[in-house]
């Protein structure tokens, strides 16, 4: 089988999991023989996410436990490890969210498997699975192939195309789970603003960086503009540092990677750590003030000119 | 306490990437410790300096190359080095295995390593190293404090951030934001060509590479780069958004 963990926000399965079950798919075609996919779900009262999810695969193990209720990598890895053991896994997809990628090498160690990270294309090649993958920070695309009974992989979110759900619902089991006592004890979390559509979700990115001059200058810039197209909101390392915007909108290296269908760069010169983290959209626009500013190379189209001018005008032209 | 801290050594990110037979070339690029792995040095130095007794030891496994990592660490004031020298490409499951067993021969109680390595862009040593180690780990963080045998601080999540607490022993990954690295002074130069760099050799390790690495391109996705001047504020927003809507179509 192949094994899938559902990730969930909010009641809700997301889109990263339906990418997966696409993965999943694609790579049951490519496996020989019958490769049922299960989806695994983990956490504390889990009904609906599970019913959802049964749409979209074979089978679905449930896991429904108060000692679930939060992610913890060394509970997760325990029951993934076990059900993919139970189970005789050929291949076990993990998201590549924050999560996925800090449990999943445990989950690799567990079963003594061949870790492959953040995968953007994945299929089965006689006793091998290959898959492509960014590394250099997004800017050379490597094919590795990892041999064994099990390999373990996290998919890059944003990538495969999201499967729909179907009409029949796939048979749900308890999962009987042996679990560690968690040693990560989590005392606080930040709230989390989210009245826009999220970063990994939109088709429209409007991201600032310090060329918006401030607080109250992004506010008038980049969260107009997003509003006016209904876009998510991003923001660079450097102005969230700075204070001006939540971690939870910094796109790059140290924060979210997106491949929206549009992502508008406002006051962003283009650092490569950012550029890591958007430089796969689909279409690029940039509006800064230098016109040296390496953004300019990866952008599609462009205007060099102040920011806090230029965007009041394009909002006039879109309300057109 | 002994504090492991774990190096590479990686193209600088400012530098162009080039292939030459399907893999990245990196003769006569400019080369840097990963800056990701830079923080754990740092914050290891921080910790002593705070007056935990430590001796911190960087362990590198990998080519040649990692010499300049580990002799970069020892100039920024760690108090010795080992570098498990091999020219086998090892993905970071195997490496993890490498790394454990140091901890274990050193007896360390606290390893540090980057939260993502600059060159193949992984996340899992830490992690992995941690589980073999059968040690709890905290991921991405970004604020560490050290209190008898409890660690305190802040670390990246899925949305927003926590703030955990934890025994040691424990993997750190670090990043961004956790500390300002230093600049290796040159009187820490000249002392640091005193101490000890081990060399070993990995048969000892009985490790192989758990992936094959099949090849490296780098695909350039071709952008229109229509780059319009801004000078005439209205004209250049007009034809933008024209552009988006009606060649493009990206938006209504």
């Amino acid at each position: 089988m192949i094994l899938l963990v559902v990730e969930y926000a909010n009641g809700k399965v997301s889109k990263s999991t339906w990418e997966m079950v696409s993965a999943a798919r694609e790579l049951a075609h490519t496996l020989p023989g019958e490769s049922p996919v299960t989806a695994l779900v983990l956490g504390s009262s889990l009904a609906s996410i599970a019913a959802e999810i049964a749409r979209g695969v074979d089978q679905v193990l449930v896991a429904d436990l108060p000692a679930l209720a939060q992610y913890d990598p060394e509970l997760w890895s325990a029951a993934v490890a076990q059900i993919a053991t139970e189970g005789e896994a050929r291949a076990v997809l993990i998201g590549g969210s924050r999560s996925g990628r800090e449990y999943s090498p445990r989950v690799a160690v567990k079963l003594d498997a061949p870790l492959l990270e953040d995968v953007i294309v994945l299929k089965a090649a006689g006793e091998s699975i290959t898959a492509q993958r960014y590394t250099y920070l997004a800017r050379v695309t490597e094919t590795i192939a990892a041999t064994g009974p099990v390999v373990v992989i996290t998919i890059k979110p944003g990538v495969f195309t999201p499967a729909s759900p179907g009409e029949e619902a796939a048979e749900q089991f308890d999962a009987d789970l042996n679990l560690p006592t968690p040693r990560l004890k989590i005392t606080g979390k930040t709230a989390e603003r989210s009245s826009r559509v999220s970063l990994a979700e939109a088709e429209i990115v409007v991201s600032g960086g310090r060329g918006v001059g401030s607080a109250e200058g992004f506010t008038q810039t980049v969260e107009a503009l997003a509003d006016e197209l209904g876009a998510a909101v991003g923001a660079t390392r450097a102005i969230v540092d700075a204070g001006w915007r939540p971690y939870s909108e910094q796109v790059g290296q140290t924060g979210k990677t997106v491949q929206p269908r549009l992502y508008i760069a406002v006051g962003i010169s283009g650092a490569v750590q950012h550029l890591s983290g958007m430089n796969k959209s689909k279409t690029i626009v940039a509006i800064n003030r230098d016109a040296e500013a390496p953004i300019f190379k990866i952008a599609d189209y462009g205007i060099v000119g102040d920011v806090s001018q230029l965007v009041p005008a394009i909002l006039t032209e879109l309300k057109k | 306490m002994r504090i492991l801290t774990y190096l590479r050594q990686v193209l600088d990110a400012e530098e162009s990437v080039r292939t030459t037979n399907n893999a990245v070339a990196l003769e006569d690029s400019k080369l840097v410790m990963d800056t990701m792995d830079e923080y754990g040095v740092e914050e290891a130095l921080r910790l002593r300096e705070s007056g935990i007794e430590a001796e911190i030891v960087a362990v590198a496994v990998g080519a040649a190359r990692m010499t300049d990592a580990l002799r970069t660490a020892l100039a920024m004031g760690v108090d010795r080095a080992i570098h498990v020298e091999t020219d086998i490409r090892l993905d970071a499951i195997a490496v993890s295995k490498v790394i454990a067993q140091i901890a274990t021969r050193e007896e360390a109680t606290l390893i540090f390593a980057g939260g993502q390595q600059a060159d193949w862009d992984s996340h899992a040593l830490g992690a992995a190293t941690a589980e073999r180690l059968h040690w709890p780990q905290v991921t991405w963080t970004s604020a560490l404090e050290l209190k008898g045998t409890t660690l305190t601080g802040k670390h990246d999540a899925d949305e927003g951030s926590e703030s955990f607490t934890l025994e040691l022993p424990a993997v750190i990954t670090t990043q961004q934001g956790l500390n300002e690295p230093r600049y290796p002074t040159l009187p820490n130069i000249m002392k640091s060509k005193k101490k000890e760099l081990r060399k070993e050799t990995l048969d000892q390790f009985n490790v192989a590479p758990k992936l094959n690495f099949v090849g490296a391109e780098i695909q350039v996705k071709n952008r229109l780069n229509k780059i319009l001047d801004g000078k005439d504020v209205p004209a250049a927003a007009s034809q933008l958004v024209d552009l988006l809507r009606n060649e493009a179509r990206v938006i209504a």
